[in-house]
């Protein structure tokens, strides 16, 4: 049967290569290439973000954690839609009136280019690493676990794909990509969700009975996995405010026409994003009912296989045919989900570097349409050549906390400069850069002293997630940097972004 | 495809350039912009401060008082389950007074304000 599962990922893999075709017809201008033309429509876009933001860490990794510690798992759901709240309020509409292609676009609309791009470029390609190496990892296992393809030769396999989808097709084929994977993610977890709940006559009290009588009402309470209630703050405080502060999410608004269509695209990826996360609920519990804890295990220890083998189990049990038919449709959403994260996040880092750091720092600004984009190109070359080199060293690591790492940074380094950038006229290039190393290097020397990396009983700094600390580090350095030193320019161009961002007035088309 | 993507970054900071900084200073300092400022303020900042209580008062409480988290509501569903849940739906409530009252309050004050610029 592992002859379905092939069948089905080379199908995924001939839609997206025709996506692509299609799309690089359409990619010739910088603008083309980083935001799609601006041609995204607000609920294409909102359908595109759900599937740039649910990652195999969400899909598979939420199901797992439900699966293994019950309630606790839960919270992530929480927080990973919650995340949308300040990304509605606080950064989608400033962002699309006042950027162009990246983050970095708005910092540097009044701020010192070159410092600022250079810290902004540094902070997203180290966000997008973490992340992406994260999605490789879990891509190159999954796929061993189901078709037995070596790590490595999957690893380069998906590597060269993404190199063909964002070098060729740019945004517009990303964007794509993420929306057919947006939309097959969306419909495996309802048909999950349906077999789950028709075994319970649609019944939820029925179906947490059942849990509570199989594996005790322990496991529908908190405090399996965190002891700590600091920890579970920390973890909040990163999840909410690191949505907001990742590149490759941010980089979406630029891909609508005005800063109205950007909002219907929050509303959209939250309606998905939200009913995705609510029914982790069916997908984790019920893996945890009807797989068990102890198969899941045996089958990775992270708990990753626990959604394709609830989908095994639910289409009749291993060795069946319905068994294998939703083991292998399952398996292929897992596999374009990985696809279109990787490829939203090599778009990301290669802006970071063409656009920021080539174009406006190392040729300050002074670069023809002809020669941005054969920067932009090479340079999604080299991020893709990088990703499968990385992806292939860090092969059997424990990698997990590579997510949690890259919502750290994205809360502490990004979203304060951000924030203040928009609404804070005093602020200047020098809190900004402050903001963005302190941010960055605060996340992630706590991380590395932390006990994720460290053993538990010897680490330094006592918590997992080091939100809580870099986060206010983050913005006390921002403050910090900007109150120690002046700068007029920034200050008087900082009514014209206010303008700008409030209104749309200017705005890139 | 859109018709202005040929716009190069000189091109655009020409398009940027026909605002003069005066122009930027004026708007800022008019009654119309500062009504949308405003206006805005007293939706976003509530609306903030609230999601953030809101939001964090789940592990707060789930971490703090366990043992209230842990009653069972209806049949073995708990209160911590519900309160988890709770907070899709405030979130979404939150998003959808958001969109409404940008589309009826500050849509049309921004426009007003582009408009009044001789359209841009």
């Amino acid at each position: 049967m592992k002859g379905l599962t092939f069948g089905l990922f080379l199908l995924i893999v001939a839609i997206t290569l025709a996506v692509t075709y299609w799309a690089a017809k359409r990619t010739k201008t910088t603008a083309e290439f980083y935001a799609a033309g601006r041609s995204i429509s607000g609920v294409q876009n909102g359908i595109a973000i759900a599937g740039d933001y649910l990652s195999a860490a969400s899909f598979l990794g939420i199901a797992g954690l439900i699966a293994l510690n019950g309630y606790d798992g839960f919270m992530y759901s929480v927080g990973w839609l919650v995340a949308y709240i300040t990304v509605l309020l606080v950064v989608a509409e400033p962002l699309r009136n006042s950027g162009k292609y990246t983050m970095a676009d708005v910092l540097a609309y009044r701020l010192n280019p070159k410092p600022v791009r250079t810290a902004a470029a540094l902070s997203t390609i180290v966000i997008s690493t973490f992340y992406l190496l994260a999605q490789l990892v879990g891509a190159g296992t999954l796929i061993k676990l189901l078709l037995g393809i070596p790590y490595e030769f999957s690893i380069v396999l998906i590597g060269i794909m993404i190199i063909f989808y964002v070098t060729f097709g740019g945004m517009l084929a990303t964007t794509w990509v993420q929306i057919i994977k947006a939309c097959l993610l969306m419909a495996g977890a309802l048909i999950l969700s349906v077999f789950v709940m028709a075994k319970f006559s649609f019944n939820p009290v029925a179906f947490f009975q059942a849990i509570s009588d199989k594996l005790g009402q322990k496991f529908l309470e908190p405090g399996m996995l965190y002891k700590n209630p600091i920890e579970l703050v920390s973890l909040g405080i990163a999840l909410v405010l690191g949505t907001a502060g990742m590149p490759h999410i941010l980089m979406r608004f630029y891909t609508v026409p005005t800063a109205k269509a950007a909002r219907t695209s929050v509303i959209w990826a939250m309606i998905l994003i939200g009913t995705f996360y609510i029914l982790t609920t069916f997908l984790g519990f019920g893996a945890a009912y009807f797989v068990g804890k102890d198969a899941i295990k045996a089958m990775d220890k992270g708990g990753n296989m626990a959604a394709p083998l609830l989908a095994q189990y639910l289409g009749g049990g291993a060795g069946t045919i319905g068994g294998e038919v939703f083991l292998a449709f399952l398996s292929a959403v897992a596999f374009a989900t990985i696809l279109a994260v990787v490829a939203g996040l090599t778009l990301a880092a290669s802006s970071a570097f063409a656009h920021d750091f080539y174009v406006n720092v190392i040729r300050g600004g002074q670069a023809d349409e002809k020669s941005q984009m054969t920067v932009a190109r090479r340079t999604t070359f080299v991020v893709g050549i990088i990703a499968i080199i990385l992806g292939i060293m860090v092969k059997g690591q424990n990698v997990a906390h590579l997510v949690a790492l890259a919502f750290a940074v994205a809360s502490s380094a990004n979203v304060p400069v951000i924030v203040f950038s928009v609404f804070w006229k005093k602020f200047n290039s020098t809190g900004a850069v402050a903001g963005i190393l302190v941010g960055l290097v605060a996340s992630i020397v706590l991380m590395f002293i932390g006990p994720s990396v460290m053993d538990a009983k010897t680490a330094i700094f006592p918590l997992k997630n080091p939100g809580i600390v870099s986060v206010p580090l983050g913005f006390l350095a921002a403050y910090l940097g900007t109150i120690f030193s002046s700068e007029k320019l920034a200050e008087e161009k900082f009514e014209e972004l206010y303008v700008r961002a409030n209104t749309g007035l200017g705005a890139e088309h | 495809m859109g018709v202005h993507v040929e716009m190069s970054s000189s091109s655009a900071q020409q398009a940027e350039q026909k605002i003069t900084r005066t122009e930027w200073a004026k708007i800022a300092q008019s009654e119309d912009f500062k009504t949308l400022v405003s206006a805005k303020a007293r939706f976003l900042i509530p609306a903030i401060i609230f999601s953030v209580i809101y939001y964090f008062s789940l592990p707060l409480s789930v971490g703090y008082l366990p043992g209230l988290m842990k009653t069972k509501i209806i049949g073995p569903i708990n209160l911590a389950y519900l309160f988890a849940l709770s907070q899709f739906f405030v979130a979404w409530f939150i998003a959808y007074l958001y969109a409404r009252i940008a589309g009826n309050t500050f849509d049309p004050l921004a426009e007003k304000i582009k408009n009044s610029r001789g359209g841009n």
